[in-house]
């Protein structure tokens, strides 16, 4: 035992389900809370931490991502406790890289200190737009002008690792407002900078405003406030465009990054490497078995008092997953998981193609055929020669990836690998 | 258990849709004690679920009551529901052969409505006395004096007499009953002659085989009898015998001349019982069959497909079945480029086709693809012969046709003079020829017109219901075919030929035809990776065009802390999406596309 064995690799999640106030466009699992609660949740996530850090003794974790919600909005020590527990009960790379989701307004200089002491070595800011309007519009909490000054202290506190996340297709966006932002983001400077297209989701009141438009935009006709699908189309060109010419290197279809800063932990879940979720609603996938934690904040808090091995009852679904598990090869079933499922082949195989293909240097054959014994042609031949032909796939030096067409289209592309 | 044929009533009740046939048979049974209140759910006659729903009779039922009279008399009445729909008519003709005398509703606050007389005159034709009752009195409307002078004038039939009841509260319906044995007659026929029993009903049941629905003319049947259909040809064995309780059959000794019941006899092949044929005792047979009934043509054509090509012998197996009840159903095997082997079915009008649509798909969980409903034309080529087509493929090359001819109806609309204008309108727009109006009331008048059938088939009952804020009523029947410009629209795809969206259309209607069809694929036909020319032609001359523009852009976005479960889940639904859709060329057609055609004259 020992050393020895540490030479398998993880990746933390932990989630922290709290924000100020809802954005109008958010069906993340984020809600307002109040300290009391903030404080009962980082105990529960401390003991969770506790309890699964022993079972993952053969693991080195090499990435931590503290997601939400707005992490930065809690108090500077309960992220310090929580880094603490990660490092007291889980073996830590001295490299890994470790983020945390923050945004402005919610930032102090001691947070930011804080933050440096713990080890956090990565900040991800959502900006998500440079226009006070739109800003305004989407229920954010900050100005781009209070985004400006967050940024700036994190580079004065030290910080050289920074995301900015950006969306486009906002609602009475033109090409031109967003060439203008684009600009201005790739000006910052940051290391990462990740570009979204706002997806109009159930549930939020976007949903009630945009629903129509959003289907319009779909459908390729013209929406009212929604810019169009060709509109859509340039501004995605034109962003892959101006960031390609300040340097950035276009690495996943949504993310942009300075060469030797992609993210790490979001490639682990492009590449399905072993990550464990903790906190509410949080996903894992340990050794191809999916969990998923519960999504009700007290059934967690309450939980986690007593953390124990269940028989977690999933829904039989045909081709996936199997009824019932008790004891995993990696981790236990628990009872705080709502669904603990065996990825079948089959699965694993369809994952493997429609998460690693978002990368743009898509999948390696090799490595294909060393996870399931077979090359790459014996399970897809027809449809890598369809989507070939269809000029949305190439196929050079051991690697299979989209063209710049597929990148576009890739919700057609990838649907194609479902077996 | 032998009955006195005097003792015996066989009767329908004939009435225009909605005024109120079922909820008076409901009464009659519920106070005879045929059912207990507490089995008693509303319109116990409608017995398929697709009836209830819609609210309308669709299949005939029987039932037999027990009615002790005011003469102190106990009586088995055989009640016979009937359809109300024009597209039924053949329905009714079979139900009232199978009685001695009808029980006429009219509603009092509408009175005679086209679809009374039609069924009127289809009773007449049996020879069936009529008895006439005033329902739903209890409206506000209600004008029972008008009504009874009405039928007097109309119909000609005494009417003074008339019960005038409201089946919905029960309001006199002992009258009816009192009625019911004081004017409808009682069977006749000889018990101890030849058995002589003619079918007007049948249906398959999985344990008994083929049930046969009868009215026994002459002679009785009892189990164990040989018999042996007179028309097939087919013998078997009685095994069970029995008549009609509400909503279920109730097995007797016997049946004899006069009754009305059903017969099982291991009957396996359903093709060998035809509703019309006569049965007799295959060891002591009558001399000549019963007149059986007049044969109903489908008016009506169209393509049925199953959607899942592999099911393409249960839907067969499906059509067969359905076939035993409703002989009015035809159909045929045809192959498609588009959507692959189905059938050719013929209907009698298009809420025939609806109802045989729904019944597939929910009594027997079929998945079906409909092409665009035709008629029958005549065909006259060059080199003299005729052809009847029903499936616009088989149109021959324009250079062999020397004519064609299409079906013309003669229909009769009542209205009210309110919406005179707007129907006179809209009948000219579907290339009616005025034939003449009368005024049967100073507010209502009857209009007479002879349309094309392909006009009415799609949407002009609808069509007739807004127009006239629903007080229009619409009944037609066949007039015989005349001369007509007509070409057959073709739809390409990609520049490829789409046979199932081909139709056949008035010449002079065809740009507009064509062009209202294109922007409706438009809609229906998700856009591609490519662009997809949607074109109408008519004999290889493009006359309208649409382009489906090519898809540009579809990304999912980000990733929720690991969850993939919804990435795989929005992946899976396109994917599923898929499922739904033809393959011709290139171009995936979802299968709803295909009944675009029906939608042409919506919005």
């Amino acid at each position: 035992m020992g050393q020895a064995m540490k030479n398998k690799e993880l990746e933390l999640y932990i989630h922290i389900p709290f924000c100020v106030r809802k954005c109008q466009y958010c069906d993340f699992l984020s809600f307002p809370a109040g300290e009391d609660v903030h404080s009962a949740y980082v105990d529960a996530l401390l003991r969770e931490i506790a309890y699964y850090g022993p079972h993952c003794f053969e693991y080195t974790v090499t990435t931590v991502y503290i997601g939400g919600g707005t992490p930065s909005w809690l108090r500077e020590e309960a992220i310090e406790a929580v880094m603490k527990a990660v490092r007291r009960c889980f073996v830590v790379s001295p490299y890994a890289e470790i983020s945390i989701e923050c945004n402005p307004g919610t930032l102090t200089e001691r947070k930011f200190a804080v933050y440096r002491e713990a080890g956090i070595n990565r900040l991800s800011i959502g900006m998500q737009s440079t226009d006070d309007v739109q800003l305004k519009h989407l229920g954010r909490i900050h100005t781009f002008d209070q985004f400006l000054r967050t940024y700036e202290t994190a580079r004065a506190w030290g910080f050289e690792n920074i995301n900015v996340d950006l969306m486009n297709a906002l609602p009475r966006q033109t090409v031109e407002d967003c060439i203008r932002s684009v600009r201005q983001v790739a000006d910052l400077g940051a290391e990462h900078i990740s570009v979204y297209t706002l997806m109009i989701e159930k549930g939020t009141p976007f949903y009630d405003l945009y629903k129509f438009d959003a289907v319009k935009q779909h459908a390729g006709m013209k929406p009212v406030a929604l810019p169009s699908e060709d509109d859509l189309y340039r501004m995605t060109k034109v962003t892959e465009q101006i960031l390609k010419e300040a340097g950035y290197v276009h690495y996943e279809v949504s993310n942009f990054a300075r060469r030797g800063y992609e993210c790490r932990h979001n490639i682990g879940y492009w590449e399905r490497d072993n990550y464990l979720g903790l906190g509410l609603g949080a996903a894992s996938l340990m050794e191809n078995i999916r969990y998923g934690n519960t999504r009700e904040l007290y059934a967690y808090i309450g939980g986690t008092e007593k953390i124990k091995e269940v028989v977690v009852h999933n829904e039989v679904t045909e081709d996936r997953g199997e009824g019932e598990f008790t004891y995993l090869d990696a981790v236990p079933a628990t009872n705080l998981h709502v669904s603990a499922e065996r990825i079948t082949r089959k699965a694993q195989i369809e994952e493997f193609m429609f998460l690693g293909l978002r990368m743009i240097e898509g999948i390696s054959r090799q490595k294909f055929e060393r996870a399931f014994g077979v090359p790459i042609e014996a399970v897809y031949y027809e449809v890598l020669t369809k989507l070939q032909e269809e000029e949305l796939l190439m196929k050079r030096a051991g690697r299979v990836y989209l063209s710049e067409k597929g990148q576009d289209l890739s919700n057609y592309a990838l649907a194609q690998f479902l077996l | 258990m032998a009955v006195e044929q005097s003792k015996i009533r066989n009767f329908c009740i004939i009435a225009h849709i909605d005024h109120g046939k079922s909820t008076l048979a409901d009464r009659i049974i519920e106070s005879t004690g045929t059912l207990t209140s507490r089995e008693m759910q509303a319109q116990v006659l409608d017995n398929m679920e697709l009836e209830r729903e819609r609210g309308i009779t669709i299949k005939s039922q029987a039932v037999r009551i027990i009615y002790k009279a005011k003469d102190g008399e106990e009586y088995i009445f055989n009640l016979i529901d009937t359809p109300g729909h024009v597209d039924f008519n053949y329905e009714v003709s079979r139900s009232l052969a199978a009685c001695d005398g009808a029980i006429l509703v009219v509603d009092a606050a509408q009175g005679v409505e086209a679809q009374t007389l039609a069924n009127v005159y289809l009773a007449l034709d049996h020879d069936l006395d009529i008895m006439p009752v005033i329902n739903k009195i209890d409206l506000p409307g209600a004008q029972p004096d008008e009504v009874v002078q009405e039928i007097e004038d109309v119909i000609g039939i005494e009417a003074e007499e008339a019960p005038r009841i409201s089946a919905k509260t029960g309001l006199n319906v002992d009258q009816v009953l009192e009625q019911i044995v004081e004017k409808i007659p009682a069977p006749s026929g000889d018990v101890s002659a030849p058995l002589k029993a003619l079918i007007f009903d049948a249906l398959y049941d999985s344990y008994k085989g083929v049930i046969v629905f009868c009215r026994i003319r002459e002679g009785s049947v009892r189990v164990g009898d040989p018999i042996r259909m007179m028309a097939t040809g087919a013998t078997s064995e009685v095994t069970e015998v029995g008549y009609f309780g509400a909503g279920q059959f109730i097995p007797c000794d016997e049946l004899s001349a006069g009754m009305v019941g059903y017969l099982c006899a291991s009957i396996k092949n359903v093709g060998d019982t035809r509703v019309g044929d006569t049965v007799t005792n295959s060891a002591r047979p009558c001399s000549e069959p019963l007149p059986g009934y007049k044969k109903v043509n489908p008016m009506v054509y169209c393509g049925v497909y199953p959607a899942d090509s592999a099911r393409y012998p249960d839907l067969r197996d499906a059509l067969e079945k359905l076939q035993v009840n409703d002989a009015s159903l035809q159909f045929e095997p045809e192959t498609s480029l588009a959507l692959g082997f189905g059938f050719r079915c013929g209907f009698l009008g298009l809420l025939h086709l609806e109802i045989i649509q729904e019944r597939l798909e929910r009594e027997f969980a079929l998945d079906l693809v409909t092409t665009a409903p035709g008629v029958i034309y005549k065909v006259y080529k060059t080199d003299g012969s005729m052809i009847e087509l029903t499936n616009p493929s088989n149109l021959p090359d324009p250079s062999e046709i020397a004519y064609m001819e299409e079906p013309v109806v003669s229909a009769e609309i009542m209205v009210t003079s309110d919406y005179v204008g707007s129907i006179m309108t809209l009948c000219q727009e579907r290339r009616g020829v005025y034939i003449s109006m009368e005024y049967i009331e100073a507010t209502r008048a009857l209009i007479k017109y002879d349309l094309p059938l392909n006009e009415i088939i799609y949407d002009f009952f609808d069509a007739l219901k807004s127009r006239s804020r629903g007080y229009a009523s619409f009944d037609y029947e066949l007039k015989g075919y005349v001369r007509s410009e007509l070409v057959r629209l073709d739809i390409l795809i990609n520049r490829e030929q789409v046979d199932a969206l081909s139709f056949i259309v008035f010449k002079d209607n065809a740009y507009e035809r064509g062009r209202r069809m294109c922007e409706r694929l438009k809609e229906e036909i998700p856009r591609h990776l490519f662009e997809i020319p949607i074109q109408a032609a008519v004999g290889g001359r493009v006359i309208a065009r649409e382009t489906v523009k090519a898809m540009r852009k579809d990304v999912l976005a980000k990733c929720y802390g690991g969850d993939i479960s919804r990435k795989r889940k929005l992946l899976e639904k396109q994917k599923e999406g898929k499922k739904r859709m033809r393959q011709v060329g290139s171009v995936e057609i979802p299968q709803e596309a295909f009944m675009s055609v029906l939608k042409l004259d919506e919005d």
